[in-house]
């Protein structure tokens, strides 16, 4: 992996993300309890991407969360770049035995996905956050039995 | 005497032939008038009153009058032809409900053709003089091009009652139904195209937002035909419906579309699918944690 996140030797807590790409910001990543949440907004560059899907690898494996709820409904367009990182993030995560929930995806972002070819297969949606954290908390009360 | 006609012949060659039979129509309208009276376009539109019929027919007069003078004799765009375009869409329109088509109307505007330049040929001492033969010839090229109106004004007002109905069809054929709580099923009538489905999957995405539905069942019991396409289109359907956090179950599939799908060696195995509606809402429910139960009969026997 290459990046100026390397600049982090500290281990523990969230790492500090450096301005990537002239993008002087990241997606913030707020822990709820066992589930992380995250909330994207408008466009997401591709910079931005590939240091969220880093965020929350990190952030999963140094807190040891059950869950990630990443909500979609403020983002107009999910190209096919997007659509793999989130691919990505919620496979990552499941190797870290956390469970992934994307939340809220706008009906024409849905369709223009599925125009695209990208079903996302395999990555759990729910309508939107309450729903998602339903899921997950279900989930848990059930067991460690993957739907 | 003899000087004066050959004067007059003079001036008149000095206009162009357009020129000319404008002036013949407007001089003579009454007559054109009377005489299309009696052919068949205009005597069976307007079976009430003659009178009608000539009024009709001295305002196309009027209107080819109007070309002509602009001098636009084969432009069936030319603005004169607009005064009339109404009404000559009326009376095609009416033509076609007593169950003329095309080729006939077009047959019944070329007869109006023959009466008017009979007309035009008496007004010239020799109908043989090339002047003569001019005006009838840019004459037969104006009745032409009012064919031609009449024909496209026929055509566009068919397209505009397919483009109508069309529309009619897409709002009609895909309502979604509020089956449950969290439950919304849409009934699929008709062919499947790409139009379609379209709408199909946007108003059931909406109808998931609004209903905010964790089930969706697609019904097909009207759909005649399932073919790869058809298929195609529904997996996209239940692929949009899963990325909004809904399940989706496909239902109403036929003995017979059920070996179509299989001989054709389509894979709906990413789809749920149910026999009936009532399968997939009960699927839905008992996901749902919800039961359905006759009554008990000693609660009926208290009531």
């Amino acid at each position: 992996m290459t990046g100026p996140s390397g600049s982090g030797p500290a281990g523990f807590g969230p790492p500090v993300a450096g301005p990537l790409g002239g993008h002087g910001f990241t997606v913030p990543v707020l822990r709820l309890g066992d589930i992380l949440l995250v909330t994207l907004q408008g466009e997401l560059h591709d910079g931005m991407a590939e240091q969220l899907q880093q965020d929350i690898t990190d952030r999963i494996a140094h807190t040891r969360v059950t869950g990630v709820v990443i909500d979609i409904s403020g983002v107009d367009v999910v190209d096919s770049f997007l659509g793999r990182v989130l691919a990505e993030i919620a496979a990552g995560a499941e190797l870290l035995a956390a469970r992934t929930v994307l939340a809220g995806m706008r009906p024409a972002v849905a369709i223009t996905l599925v125009e695209l070819g990208l079903t996302l297969p395999g990555l759990r949606t729910a309508l939107d956050v309450e729903r998602a954290m339903e899921l997950l908390t279900a989930g848990e009360r059930q067991g460690e039995g993957s739907p | 005497m003899q000087v004066s006609v050959s004067v007059s012949e003079e001036n008149a060659e000095q206009e162009p032939p357009a020129q000319q039979v404008s002036a013949f129509l407007e001089r003579r309208r009454e007559q054109v008038a009377q005489r299309w009276a009696d052919a068949a376009l205009f005597r069976t539109v307007f079976t009430v009153s003659r009178d009608e019929a000539v009024e009709a027919g001295r305002s196309v007069a009027a209107a080819l009058a109007a070309v002509a003078a602009a001098g636009r004799l084969d432009d069936i765009r030319a603005p004169g032809f607009e005064a009339v375009r109404d009404q000559l869409g009326r009376m095609a329109a009416s033509r076609g409900r007593m169950g003329i088509d095309t080729d006939g109307l077009a047959d019944e505007v070329a007869a109006l053709r023959e009466p008017v330049t009979d007309l035009l040929r008496a007004e010239f001492p020799d109908p043989n003089a090339p002047e003569a033969q001019e005006c009838v010839l840019a004459l037969t090229v104006l009745m032409g091009t009012l064919r031609l109106v009449v024909l496209e004004t026929t055509v566009s007002a068919g397209e505009e009652v397919i483009a109508r109905q069309r529309e009619q069809l897409h709002e009609v054929a895909t309502p979604v139904i509020k089956l449950w709580e969290s439950t919304v099923a849409v009934p699929l009538i008709g062919t499947l195209d790409s139009a379609r489905s379209q709408t199909v999957m946007e108003s059931l995405l909406d109808a998931i937002v609004a209903e905010r539905a964790r089930y969706a069942i697609l019904d097909i019991t009207g759909v005649p035909t399932v073919d790869s396409l058809v298929a195609q289109h529904l997996m996209k359907t239940v692929a949009a419906a899963r990325l909004m956090g809904a399940e989706c179950i496909v239902s109403g599939i036929r003995p017979a579309i059920a070996q179509t799908i299989v001989q054709l060696g389509i894979d709906l195995g990413t789809v749920l699918t149910r026999a009936s509606l009532a399968d997939a809402l009960a699927y839905a429910l008992s996901r749902q944690g919800v039961e359905i139960a006759p009554l008990r009969t000693d609660s009926a026997g208290v009531r």
